[in-house]
């Protein structure tokens, strides 16, 4: 096991080496820059201040001057934008709203996905089972842009339950964590639905019942674990939605997180801020696919670590 | 796309051995099924009609999608505006109908950008084999695993927010997937007799790939091709929702949304209607999906 997580490990560099490498030529190809403004800057100072940050120098000096301090300090550079603040604090500032956020979407969207996928599965081909498919499928098909609205348009505006945008508050919390969980409690609900069906016909769920194992324990200890896996399977390309689909989720309910900070840094031509944050998204990704591997094979046997 | 019933579907018995025997009977067979599945017909017929709306409903309408009436300024859905009128007085309905030619435009043409290349991608790594096969799915392998949305994101915002470079940044992204399933497809079919027989007839390898292996797989490419439009559009109007996408005075359902969003607390029309139209449209789109791979007899495919 140690060595299929090395050698994953070693698989991760070239993608995050590419990853880094794209955006950094991608930004610096790209007309335009992090000062230029609508004021004109004196050239003196405008070289000055290439000079304090090292845009003076070729590209690829710039580049690997870059690289070595983010893989040997793991420093991410000055901001551009924030002057006096370092891409590290930023990301230090607001990822764990994100991390928040993203981690009560995804309770939400287990304990919704998981029950009503279970249950759809058990009662197959019922009225039960078309109302939960219908309301998956609309999950999955009412984009996060719409129905986030919609929520605030009803339980914000109209009810006055809960607030409207913010973070302060666990009032605030609600209606983000539900939008951003409801869509992927479909995605779920329908694997949980299909990978319990295609379990619950095998001979080692007869074999437990003619055993007299209880219903629910059969369900819950012998199939579930089995019919987990597609679930898991799609967790690990899941979280990269769930970090982009907070993106539009955090500008909806002004949520100071990541996801807003990425897209107004990207606006804001601030370099090393954007390229900080792909960074951190990409070092998630690969960690959660990791992640999502090694569960696989610890609730399938069968599957063997390469 | 649309499965109008223009085609009367083949009588089909199972008495009558000449005509099951037929060229056509696994498509009259998958079209009987599709005709069973009464939500991939209504998804069918949803999106036969917006798609006959959209494009030659704006040549019906007096207005333009930029006609503003700034006197006017937002009024409620009634009887000399259906759907109401936006904050600048324009009629929505128009401008759903105009956006809608939009989101079904760069969804069909990202889809075909995603499809030939997916197509060809997967056809020629799992026809050639080897370590050019190897090599070839090692990449998409890395690519999988890059956050692409961000990169469209950096993109637009970067290279200017035109449309070509919109649909082409998609279509970029999306034929990952496409590219698996015909490799996979194509693996299986490299080994049966009658591409033996092509291949010792003296075929060129491009005939082969595309006259004789292409025309095989074309079930799985109809409906992950019809599964990915709805993506496509999703990510569209993604994008155009943070601003990216299509520029005003153009509207896509995307922006409409956005901007109904904006505006919800006093009009709640202007969010009401677009988002209802688009997310019918990806519903559709999803059911006549589903129901193809269940007419035509797709199983999932993973590699």
């Amino acid at each position: 096991m140690l060595r299929f997580i090395a050698h994953r490990l070693l698989q991760a560099v070239p993608v995050l080496f590419i990853i880094i490498a794209v955006s950094f030529f991608m930004l610096r190809l790209a007309p335009g820059g992090p000062f230029t403004a609508e004021k004109a800057i004196p050239p003196e100072i405008l070289r000055n201040l290439e000079a304090h940050y090292g845009l003076d120098k070729p590209l690829h000096v710039q580049f690997f001057t870059y690289l070595g301090k983010v893989v040997l300090h793991g420093d991410l550079g000055p901001s551009f934008k924030y002057s006096n603040r370092t891409v590290n604090e930023i990301i230090a500032d607001k990822l764990p709203v994100s991390l928040e956020l993203g981690g009560l979407a995804l309770l939400v969207a287990l304990v919704l996905g998981l029950t009503f996928g279970i249950l759809a599965a058990l009662r197959r081909n019922t009225f039960l089972d078309y109302l939960y498919s219908t309301v998956g499928m609309l999950g999955i098909c009412v984009p996060t842009f719409v129905f986030g609205p919609l929520l605030v348009l009803l339980f914000a505006i109209q009810l006055g339950w809960v607030n409207a945008s913010g973070w302060y508050t666990w009032q605030d919390r609600v209606l983000p964590a539900l939008t951003l969980g409801f869509v992927f409690s479909a995605y779920i609900m329908r694997l949980t639905r299909a990978g319990m069906l295609e379990v619950l016909h095998q001979d080692y769920i007869r074999t437990a019942r003619a055993k007299g194992a209880s219903e629910v324990r059969i369900v819950l200890r012998h199939a579930l674990r089995g019919g987990l896996l597609p679930v898991v399977a799609f967790l690990g390309p899941g979280t990269a939605d769930l970090l982009t689909g907070s993106f539009v989720i955090e500008t909806i309910f002004q949520v100071p997180g990541l996801g807003r900070e990425f897209v107004n840094s990207a606006f804001n031509r601030d370099y090393t801020l954007v390229l900080g944050t792909v960074i951190l998204f990409a070092v998630l990704i690969v960690a959660c696919n990791l992640v999502v591997d090694l569960v696989q094979v610890w609730l399938n046997p069968k599957l063997k670590f390469e | 796309m649309n499965l109008a019933p223009a085609v009367p579907p083949p009588s089909l018995s199972a008495s009558d051995p000449a005509q099951l025997e037929s060229g056509h009977s696994l498509w009259g067979d998958a079209w009987h099924r599709l005709r069973q599945n009464r939500l991939a017909v209504a998804g069918g017929a949803a999106l036969f009609v917006l798609t006959v709306l959209c494009t030659s409903g704006p040549w019906f309408l007096q207005a333009s999608y930029q006609d503003q009436n700034l006197d006017l300024g937002a009024t409620a859905p009634g009887a000399a505006h259906w759907l109401g009128t936006d904050t600048l007085g324009r009629d929505l309905l128009v401008r759903l109908l105009y956006g809608g030619r939009i989101s079904l435009g760069v969804g069909l043409s990202a889809t075909f950008v995603a499809l030939t290349i997916g197509v060809s991608y997967g056809a020629i790594a799992g026809y050639v084999g080897g370590k050019t096969d190897i090599l070839m799915m090692r990449l998409v392998d890395i690519l999988y695993a890059l956050p692409f949305t961000i990169f469209v994101i950096l993109l637009m915002v970067f290279f200017g927010r035109n449309i070509i470079l919109l649909f082409v940044a998609i279509g970029a992204v999306e034929w990952l997937t496409m590219a698996r399933i015909v490799r996979g497809q194509i693996l299986s079919l490299k080994k049966m007799e009658f591409i033996e027989a092509a291949r010792s007839l003296g075929l060129s390898n491009r005939r082969i790939i595309f006259r004789h292996m292409i025309p095989n797989i074309l079930g799985p490419i109809i409906v992950y091709t019809t599964l990915t439009i709805p993506s496509v559009m999703l990510l569209e109007a993604f994008l155009s929702f943070l601003g990216l996408g299509v520029q005003p005075p153009m509207s896509s359902w995307g922006t409409l949304i956005k901007d109904g969003a904006e505006k919800m607390e006093e009009f709640w029309w202007l969010l009401v209607f677009p988002g209802s139209v688009f997310s019918l449209t990806l519903l559709s789109l999803n059911f006549l999906g589903d129901g193809l791979r269940d007419a035509l007899d797709v199983r999932g495919s993973k590699d």
